[in-house]
C-alpha cells in the first residue's frame, strides 16, 4: 500500500480535508455527553429548569447540524480522493503493463493482468475511499471518549484503556489472521477466472470434443474450492462483533461498578455515570466500523500488494549506449546473434550472422521451434539477444530507441489479430494520419480490397472483438495491408500468408516487391513457393542458420532446404 | 434486454429458497441478538437508578450484573452464529449463480460467444457476482437486525414512556425519506458506473491480451490515450456514485442526533417540571431511552447503508441474469437418437445460411458426400470454408435446409453424438490451461499411456514434448502461451490421433507446421483418413490433389466439383487458382 500512496498527491488537499473535516465531526460529538450530564446534573437534579433543558437541547442540534455539514464535506473529499487515486492507479498500471517486454508478457498471462487491473483496483479504491473517511475519526473517537473519561474520573478511564486495550487485541488479531487468507481467496478468484475465459476462447475445442460436462465440472470444482476459502476466512471475521459487543459491556458492568463506588464517595454525579456510560457506547459504534474498516483495508491490502507486484516490473528488455560504427554499407546486419528465453538449456537462436540491402526480399524458412519467429523478432528489439548485435543502418538496435525503431517496421503477426473498431481504425494502426488514399493503396497492395468491397461499410464496417466476424484470411490480409500503411522500411511477414490460398499470395508478394519505396521484406513461411524468389533465403534448423542463399544456391548446397521443398513438390517433380 | 429492478429482486428472492432453513436460522438468531441487545440497556438503567447519592444497594445492583451477564453471553453466542449462517448463505448463494451462470455459457450457441466480448463476460461472472456477494452480505447481516431492532426499540419506548416514544415516532419517517430519495438517486448513478467499468474490462482485455501486436505497431500511447478517456468517464460516473450513496449516512446520522435530541428535551422537561406524570419515570429510564434513541437510529444508517449497496447488487445481479436468461442452444430432439457406427455419408440438400440478416452467404447448397471420401474445400479467402465446418459440427444451424449423416437429419440426432464422430483441427488452435497430457487426453480420457505416446509419435509431436520441462505432464499456460503455433497444431493433431473419430475436418490443420514435419505427418494423416469421411481446408496442392472430391467455393456457393483432373480439364475458377501457383 505505501507504495501506491504515491497516487495521493496530487490529491493532497482532498485526502487531509477529508480526515480533518471527520475530525471535526468527531469532536463535536464528543460533546453530546457532557451537554447531556449536564442537562441531567443542572437542569433536572440541579433544578435550573426548563429554559436551561431547552437551551442545552438547542445545543445539541446546533452540534448536529456542524455535524451534517463537517461529514458531507469530508464525504465528498473522500470520494473525489479515491476516485482520482484509483484514476491515475488505473493508468499507470495500463501504462506499466503495456511497456513489459514480451517475455514478460508471457510470464504473467493475461488473465491475471486483467484481474489486477480490475477488481483488484476497485477494492483498493474502496479502501482508500474508507480510510480518508474513517481512520481518523472512529480512533479519535474511541481515544477521545478515553480522554474525557480520564478529565471526569481517573478509575473510569483506567476501566475504559483497559478495554480499548482488549478491544485492539481483538481486533487487530484477527485481521492479521485473516491477511493471508484474503490472499488465497483471490488466488481461488483468479482460477475460477481463467476457467470462465477459457470456456469462452475454447468454445468451439471444447464443444467439438463435447467437453461442456467436464468444463462445468472443473469449474465446479474451483468454484466450491473458492466458497471454502471465502467461508473460512469469513468464519473468522464473523468473531469480530460478538467479542467486542462482550468487551464493551463488561467494560459498561466494571464502570459502573466503579462509578457507584465513586458517586457514594460523593466524588461523582449521577449524570457524570450516564456521560461515561454514553462515552463508552459510542466507543462501540465506532470500533465496529473502525472493524469493518480494518476488514475492507486488509482486502485492499492484499489488493494493493499484487498490483503494486504489477507496478515494479520494469521493463526487462535493456538499451545499451549507441556506437558510432565507423563504416558500414549494409542496411542490416546480424553479427553473431543469440538469444536465450530466461536461462533455457539451449539458445533459441545461436551466433546467426547475415546482412540484408534496402529493397531486397529475406525469405526465412526452418522447422516448427527453429527459430524463424524468434529471429525476426528480434529485428523491432521485441526479445534483447544474449550475444551478437543486430545493425540497421550502423546503428545497434538496441541503442535506437524502440518508438523510432519500430515505426520503421511493418509487422505482420502470425497470430492475425483484429481490434474492435472500424477497418479504418484497424489500418489506422500503421499510420495514425493516414488519408483514404494510403489505406486503399495498402489493402490493395495486401489484397485486401475485394474484403471491403465485400462488405457493404467500406472501410467503415464494424470489427468485433478480436475481429471475429472476419475470416482467417480475411484477417490475415487486413493485418498485412495494416503493416503497409506506415510505408515500413522493414516490413516482417510472420507466416502471415499461411490461410491464403496460392493465387493470392502469389499475387501478394508480387505487388510487395513493386512497392515504390522499397521496403526490405522478411518473409517467414513454410512454402519454399513464398521465398523461393526472395534474394536470400535463411535456411533454420534448431536455433542454427544451416544455409543461406537463393534457392538455387540452396538446392544445390543445403540438405535441409531440398528436403523442405520436396516435401511439398516431389509429385511435380520440380 | 435489462431486467426490470423488481424481477431481479425476485430472481434473488427465488435463489435463496435452496436455503430456506439457514434463512429461517438467521432470522431466529437475528430474534435472539435483538432481543439481548435490547434488554441490556434496560438492566443497565435500572443499575443507574440504584446509584444515587446516600445508601447505595450494592446487592441489587449485583443482582442486575449477573442477568446483564447472562444477556451478554447469550448475545455473543447468537450474534456469532449469525455471522457464520450468513456468510454460508451468501457464498453458496454466490457459487450457485456461478455456476448457472458457467452452466449457460456451455449450452449458449455460438453465436452468442462470437457476438460478446470475452471480457464483458467475465466481468459479469467475475466482478459483478462479487459485488452482488459484497451486497447481499450486507443485507443479510443488517437488514434483519436492523429493522428488528427498530420494532423492538419502538414496542420498548412504548413501554417504558410513550410520549417520548409518539415523539420519536414522529421523527422516524424523516429518515426513512431520506434514505429513500438518496437510494432513488443513487442506483442510476451506479448502474451507469457499473456498464462504464464493463467498457473499461472489455478495453482492457482486448488490449492486453493482444499486447505483443499493441507494441509492434506502438499503439501504447494510443490506447493509453482511449484508455484514459474512458477511465475519466469511469472516475466521473464513480465520483457522482460515491459520493451521492455515502450522503446516506451524515445525513441519517444527522437526524439521529435531532431523535436524540428531541428524547432529552422531553425526558428532562418531565423530570425537571416534577408535576405527577401519567407514566413512571425516572433518570435510569431516561438513560435507557437515550440508548434506544441511539440505536433505534442506528439501524436506519446501516439500513439505509444497505439500500444503496443492494442497489449496486441488484444492478450487478441484473447483468448476470441477463446471462442466466439468455435463450439457450434448441436442445436436441427428446427422441434424438444417439449416432453410432457412423458410415460418413453426409448431406447436405438445399441449405441455406447467413450470419446476418442482411448479407446472404451460404444459398441453396446441395452436396452428397460419399462415405470414406476425402474432400478438398478450396477458394478464395472468405468464401464460406469455415461456415461449412460451423454447419457440419452444428455449431451454428442453417436458416432451412437439412443436412444429414447417415441419413440422419443432424438436427434429429444428439450434439454430442454428431461431434464426437468428427475430429477437429482448426487453424485457430486453442489448448487449455492444464497439463500436456489432459490436452491430449480430451479427445479419448480413458486412453492408456502407451496410446498416448503412440498417437502423439504419429503426429510428430513426441520429441519436442519430451525436450519440455515434465514432459507430457509439463504445464501449458493459458492459451498456450509457451507454445509456438507449429506445437500447438501438433497438439491438437495428437488429440485426433488418439481419439480416431469416423470423420474428420481440417482447416488447414498443418498450416503452421513446417512441410518438413508436414511431410512426416502427411503419411499418418494418409492412415488416419483411410475409409474416414475427411473434410480438408486445404491451400497446398498435393493435400487438394489427392482429394477424391474437390469442392471449389466462391461466394458462399460451390462453382465447380470433381477430381483435380477433372476440374483443370474443365479449365474454369480451379485451373485458374492451380495455375496462378507458378505465377510469380
Amino acid at each position: 500500500m505505501r507504495k501506491l500512496l504515491k497516487y495521493l498527491t496530487h490529491y493532497k488537499l482532498d485526502s487531509v480535508l477529508a480526515p480533518l473535516f471527520k475530525l471535526l465531526e468527531a469532536c463535536f460529538e464528543l460533546f453530546v455527553p457532557i451537554v447531556v450530564a449536564s442537562i441531567i446534573d443542572d437542569g433536572v437534579t440541579g433544578g435550573r429548569g426548563v429554559s436551561y433543558i431547552v437551551y442545552a437541547c438547542l445545543i445539541l442540534v446546533a452540534l448536529g447540524v456542524i455535524g451534517l455539514v463537517a461529514a458531507v464535506t469530508a464525504q465528498f473529499f473522500a470520494a473525489r480522493a479515491a476516485v482520482g487515486f484509483s484514476k491515475e492507479l488505473r493508468h499507470d498500471l495500463f501504462k506499466n503493463i503495456q511497456s513489459l517486454s514480451f517475455s514478460q508478457i508471457d510470464g504473467v498471462g493475461t488473465a491475471k493482468m486483467i484481474t489486477r487491473m480490475t477488481s483488484d483496483v476497485n477494492q483498493i479504491q474502496s479502501g482508500v475511499n474508507l480510510v480518508l473517511r474513517l481512520f481518523m475519526r472512529s480512533p479519535f473517537i474511541v481515544f477521545g471518549a478515553m480522554i474525557m473519561a480520564f478529565v471526569i474520573d481517573v478509575y473510569a478511564g483506567t476501566v475504559f484503556a483497559v478495554a480499548i486495550a482488549a478491544l485492539c487485541v481483538v481486533v487487530f488479531g484477527i485481521m492479521l489472521a485473516s491477511i493471508p487468507l484474503y490472499r488465497r481467496t483471490q488466488g481461488d478468484l483468479d482460477s475460477v477466472t481463467v476457467t470462465t475465459r477459457e470456456t469462452l476462447t475454447g468454445a468451439r475445442v471444447l464443444r467439438a470434443f463435447c467437453k461442456e460436462e467436464d468444463e462445468i465440472a472443473e469449474f465446479n470444482t474451483r468454484n466450491e474450492r473458492l466458497k471454502k476459502s471465502q467461508l473460512f476466512v469469513g468464519g473468522i471475521s464473523a468473531l469480530m462483533n460478538p467479542l467486542t459487543y462482550a468487551i464493551i459491556n463488561v467494560a459498561i458492568i466494571v464502570l459502573l461498578y466503579t462509578g457507584a463506588l465513586r458517586v457514594e464517595g460523593g466524588v461523582l454525579t449521577q449524570g457524570l455515570v450516564i456521560a461515561l456510560y454514553n462515552y463508552m457506547s459510542q466507543i462501540l459504534v465506532e470500533l465496529i466500523k473502525l472493524a469493518n474498516l480494518i476488514i475492507t483495508v486488509t482486502k485492499s491490502f492484499a489488493c494493493a500488494g499484487r498490483v503494486a507486484e504489477i507496478l515494479d516490473m520494469t521493463p526487462s528488455l535493456k538499451s545499451v549506449e549507441p556506437q558510432k560504427s565507423s563504416e558500414n554499407s549494409h542496411f542490416i546486419e546480424f553479427k553473431g546473434v543469440s538469444v536465450n528465453y530466461g536461462d533455457a538449456a539451449v539458445n533459441a537462436l545461436d551466433d546467426i550472422s547475415f546482412t540484408a540491402e534496402k529493397g531486397q526480399t529475406i525469405g526465412i524458412i526452418g522447422g516448427t521451434g527453429a527459430g524463424k519467429t524468434t529471429l525476426i523478432n528480434t529485428i523491432p528489439h521485441f526479445y534483447d539477444v544474449c550475444a551478437g548485435e543486430i545493425l540497421i543502418g550502423g546503428e545497434n538496435v538496441a541503442a535506437m530507441g524502440d518508438e523510432r525503431l519500430r515505426s520503421a517496421c511493418g509487422v505482420v503477426p502470425q497470430h492475425a489479430v483484429l481490434f474492435e473498431g472500424t477497418i479504418r481504425d484497424n489500418l489506422l494502426w500503421g499510420k495514425g494520419d493516414a488519408t483514404d488514399k494510403e489505406l486503399l493503396e495498402a489493402l490493395e497492395t495486401a489484397q485486401a480490397k475485394d474484403v471491403i468491397a465485400a462488405k457493404s461499410g467500406g472501410l467503415d464496417e464494424r470489427v468485433e472483438q478480436g475481429g471475429k466476424n472476419f475470416s482467417g484470411g480475411q484477417r490475415q490480409r487486413l493485418t498485412i495491408a495494416r503493416a503497409l500503411v506506415r510505408k515500413p522500411e522493414i516490413l516482417i511477414l510472420d507466416d502471415s500468408a499461411s490461410a491464403l490460398d496460392y493465387a493470392t499470395d502469389a499475387r501478394l508478394r508480387k505487388s510487395l516487391k513493386n512497392l515504390d519505396y522499397n521496403p526490405t521484406v522478411f518473409i517467414v513461411s513454410q512454402r519454399t513457393s513464398s521465398i523461393k524468389s526472395a534474394d536470400k533465403i535463411i535456411v533454420l534448423d534448431g536455433g542454427k542458420m544451416v544455409g543461406i542463399g537463393t534457392h538455387d544456391e540452396l538446392m544445390k548446397s543445403c540438405d535441409i532446404y531440398r528436403e523442405i521443398h520436396y516435401s511439398q513438390y516431389a509429385k511435380e517433380g520440380a | 434486454m435489462a431486467i426490470p429492478r423488481k424481477r431481479i429482486v425476485k430472481r434473488i428472492l427465488r435463489q435463496l429458497k435452496d436455503y430456506k432453513f439457514s434463512v429461517a436460522a438467521t432470522i431466529f438468531f437475528a430474534l435472539v441478538t435483538v432481543a439481548g441487545t435490547l434488554a441490556v440497556p434496560i438492566f443497565f438503567g435500572r443499575v443507574i437508578d440504584l446509584i444515587v447519592v446516600g445508601g447505595i444497594d450494592f446487592k441489587a445492583i449485583f443482582k442486575e450484573f449477573t442477568i446483564i451477564g447472562v444477556l451478554i453471553a447469550i448475545t455473543c453466542l447468537s450474534q456469532w452464529l449469525m455471522g457464520i449462517v450468513n456468510n454460508r448463505i451468501t457464498y453458496n448463494v454466490v457459487r450457485d449463480i456461478r455456476r448457472q451462470a458457467f452452466e449457460k455459457l456451455q449450452t449458449l450457441p455460438l453465436k452468442f460467444i462470437d457476438g460478446h466480448p470475452y471480457g464483458d463476460v467475465v466481468g459479469r461472472v467475475i466482478a459483478d457476482v462479487d459485488q452482488f456477494a459484497d451486497g447481499l452480505l450486507m443485507g443479510f447481516t443488517q437488514t434483519f437486525t436492523g429493522v428488528l431492532t427498530i420494532v423492538g426499540t419502538l414496542v420498548i419506548m412504548l413501554v417504558i414512556n410513550w410520549i417520548i416514544a409518539l415523539v420519536v415516532f414522529f421523527i422516524t419517517p424523516l429518515s426513512l425519506f431520506v434514505a429513500k430519495f438518496i437510494a432513488s438517486r443513487t442506483y442510476s448513478m451506479f448502474k451507469k458506473a457499473s456498464e462504464t467499468r464493463g467498457e473499461q474490462t472489455a478495453f482492457i482485455d482486448e488490449m492486453i491480451g493482444n499486447l505483443k501486436v499493441v507494441q509492434a505497431f506502438g499503439r501504447e500511447d494510443e490506447n493509453l490515450e482511449k484508455f484514459d478517456e474512458i477511465n475519466s468517464r469511469l472516475t466521473k460516473a464513480s465520483l457522482k456514485s460515491i459520493f451521492f450513496s455515502s450522503l446516506v449516512n451524515p445525513s441519517t446520522r444527522f437526524i439521529n442526533a435531532m431523535v436524540y435530541a428531541a428524547v432529552a428535551l422531553s425526558g428532562a422537561i418531565m423530570l425537571a417540571l416534577k408535576t405527577p406524570l401519567p407514566v413512571a419515570f425516572s433518570v435510569g429510564l431516561l438513560n435507557s431511552l437515550l440508548a434506544y434513541a441511539n440505536q433505534y437510529t442506528k439501524p436506519f444508517n446501516e439500513i439505509s447503508g444497505v439500500v444503496t449497496e443492494l442497489q449496486n447488487a441488484v444492478a450487478c445481479a441484473g447483468r448476470i441474469y441477463e446471462i442466466i436468461d439468455e435463450t439457450p442452444e434448441k436442445p436436441d430432439d427428446p427422441d434424438a437418437k444417439s449416432l453410432q457406427n457412423v458410415e460418413g455419408e453426409v448431406a447436405f440438400d438445399s441449405v441455406y445460411f447467413s450470419y446476418t440478416a442482411d448479407k446472404k452467404l451460404i444459398e441453396n447448397l446441395n452436396l452428397k458426400v460419399e462415405a470414406g471420401k476425402r474432400i478438398a474445400i478450396v477458394g478464395p479467402t472468405g468464401c464460406g470454408k469455415t461456415t461449412l465446418i460451423n454447419l457440419l459440427m452444428r455449431f451454428y444451424d442453417p436458416l432451412s435446409g437439412k443436412i444429414s449423416v447417415d441419413g440422419n437429419p443432424i438436427d434429429r440426432v444428439t450434439r454430442k453424438s454428431l461431434r464426437s464422430n468428427y475430429g477437429m483441427v482448426l487453424q485457430d488452435t486453442w489448448l487449455k490451461s492444464g497439463t500436456v497430457r489432459e490436452n491430449i487426453l480430451m479427445g479419448k480420457p480413458d486412453a492408456s499411456e502407451e496410446e498416448m505416446i503412440e498417437a502423439a509419435k504419429a503426429a510428430h509431436a513426441h520429441n519436442f514434448i519430451m525436450q519440455m520441462a515434465g514432459g507430457y505432464d509439463a504445464v501449458i499456460a493459458e492459451d498456450g502461451g509457451n507454445l509456438s503455433q507449429g506445437q500447438k497444431q501438433l497438439l491438437c493433431i495428437t488429440r485426433i490421433m488418439l481419439s480416431l473419430p469416423p470423420m474428420l475436418i481440417l482447416d488447414e490443420a498443418t498450416s503452421s507446421i513446417d512441410t518438413r514435419t508436414e511431410k512426416r505427418i502427411q503419411d499418418a494423416f494418409a492412415k488416419l483418413m483411410e475409409g474416414r469421411t475427411s473434410f480438408i481446408v486445404a491451400h497446398r496442392l498435393s493435400t487438394i490433389k489427392e482429394a477424391d472430391l474437390i469442392l471449389v467455393m466462391r461466394d458462399g456457393n460451390i462453382v465447380e466439383q470433381g477430381t483435380h483432373d477433372e476440374l483443370l480439364k474443365l479449365d474454369g475458377f480451379y485451373a485458374n487458382l492451380y495455375n496462378s501457383q507458378f505465377a510469380v
